[in-house]
């Protein structure tokens, strides 16, 4: 007798890979989009929120 | 009560009798090495991202193109040697910027790193991370475990990270159209640990402008520090909105626990080990699970297993229980 097919198991296990896909192409896009450039514009500055002071 | 207190009362596993005997002190010594790698592992990854001596040396930042990168752990990039920049950190800036109101960068890159590893940044490559488990590490007459509301106080990050880190920045705005970062502002106690106490000591022009805000989040961190002694993790099971999102993903990344039911005893011994009060035998792939190894360690008859899995075939040590069952009744 054949095993069932346990559709959420699959469903669970093929999550995972899909998802590295979907965010591997948004940050392509973002990054794209120039959304990077403005991370680098405030990473690249002391963030006085950051630290407590401003 | 929690159930990992009464797992404690009924334990007849074959450690458990052992921690009766003067061997007491062995086995602490165990326990030690047990968590050693894992350190280090913490303690290289965060000494390679923040690595910019030249920082710590003059009191300034790294301001190179790598910051447009995101790390993957709790990792302030106002720290004067961060190579990188922290994801939540990273998020605010962009959802609060007039440009962007939404960040397919951050998310993609969190969707990505969650969906691989889920929770394991947080054992293994968040500095603030290494942070709380040296200092729970101290000698403290009473550690607590559990106390009453501990479980729904887990649920506070996943607040914290809808109003901080997205709905202030991306609503609150001032003039020009643009938020401020306010779970860093009001809340972060890495900021003021990697970034803050360093870059006031190293500056003395930065040192003048600290105001209130300042001893703010320095008395936000100096009750982290100490509640971490008592209680393990306390930021990263109550606060961390980096947590929460990665928290999300474990059930289904890429890599995973596994329980092989058939060869569970039921002895307790890996509810009883996890600093998290995870029961890996409900679920080894819990919200709270930060893929420490220890559960994995602990279990006698090697029931508990991890590794990556494609496409549904385990490319782990061991068989998952669910795969073995079927293939128990196609012989029968």
């Amino acid at each position: 007798m054949k095993p069932k097919v346990d559709l959420s198991k699959i469903l669970l296990t093929s999550a995972g890979p899909l998802l590295c896909i979907i965010g591997a192409a948004a940050v392509i896009f973002g990054y794209l989009r120039g959304e990077a450039a403005v991370i680098l514009s405030k990473a690249i500055m002391v963030c006085m929120e950051c630290i407590g002071i401003g | 009560m929690d159930k990992t207190d009464k797992t404690n009362k009924t334990d007849a596993s074959p450690k458990n009798a052992e921690s009766k005997n003067p061997g007491e002190k062995k086995k602490s010594k165990k326990k030690k090495l047990r968590e050693a790698p894992r350190h280090i592992a913490q303690a290289v990854w965060t000494a390679v991202t923040n690595s910019y001596v030249a920082g710590f040396l003059k009191g300034r930042i790294y301001q190179g193109e790598l910051k447009k990168l995101c790390v993957p752990g709790m990792n302030c990039y106002s720290c004067p040697g961060a190579l990188g920049s922290c994801p939540i950190g990273s998020m605010q800036a962009v959802v609060g910027s007039s440009g962007f109101k939404f960040s397919y960068y951050v998310v993609g890159f969190l969707t990505l790193i969650g969906a691989l590893i889920g929770r394991f940044v947080c054992g293994w490559l968040c500095p603030f991370g290494l942070f709380q488990d040296l200092l729970h590490k101290i000698p403290f007459p009473k550690k607590i475990k559990t106390f009453r509301g501990d479980k729904p106080l887990r649920l506070l990050k996943y607040i914290i990270f809808a109003i901080f880190v997205i709905l202030l920045p991306m609503f609150l705005t001032n003039d020009f159209g643009n938020g401020s970062p306010y779970f860093c502002k009001l809340i972060c106690p890495v900021g003021t640990a990697m970034a803050g106490i360093p870059l006031l000591i190293l500056n003395e022009g930065m040192r003048a402008l600290a105001g209130f805000l300042f001893r703010w989040k320095l008395a936000i961190l100096i009750i982290t520090v100490l509640l971490s002694i008592l209680i393990y993790r306390p930021f990263c099971k109550y606060i961390c909105p980096l947590g929460a999102v990665y928290s999300l993903f474990n059930r289904i990344s890429v890599f995973k626990y596994r329980l092989d039911e058939t060869k569970c005893v039921s002895c307790g011994a890996c509810s009883r080990v996890c600093k998290m009060n995870v029961d890996p035998t409900k679920n080894c792939n819990s919200l709270e699970c930060i893929r420490c190894g220890l559960c994995k360690k602990a279990c006698p008859t090697k029931a508990i297993s991890y590794g990556f899995v494609s496409g549904g075939v385990k490319v782990g040590k061991s068989k998952l229980a669910e795969d073995i069952k079927p293939d128990k009744t196609a012989e029968t």
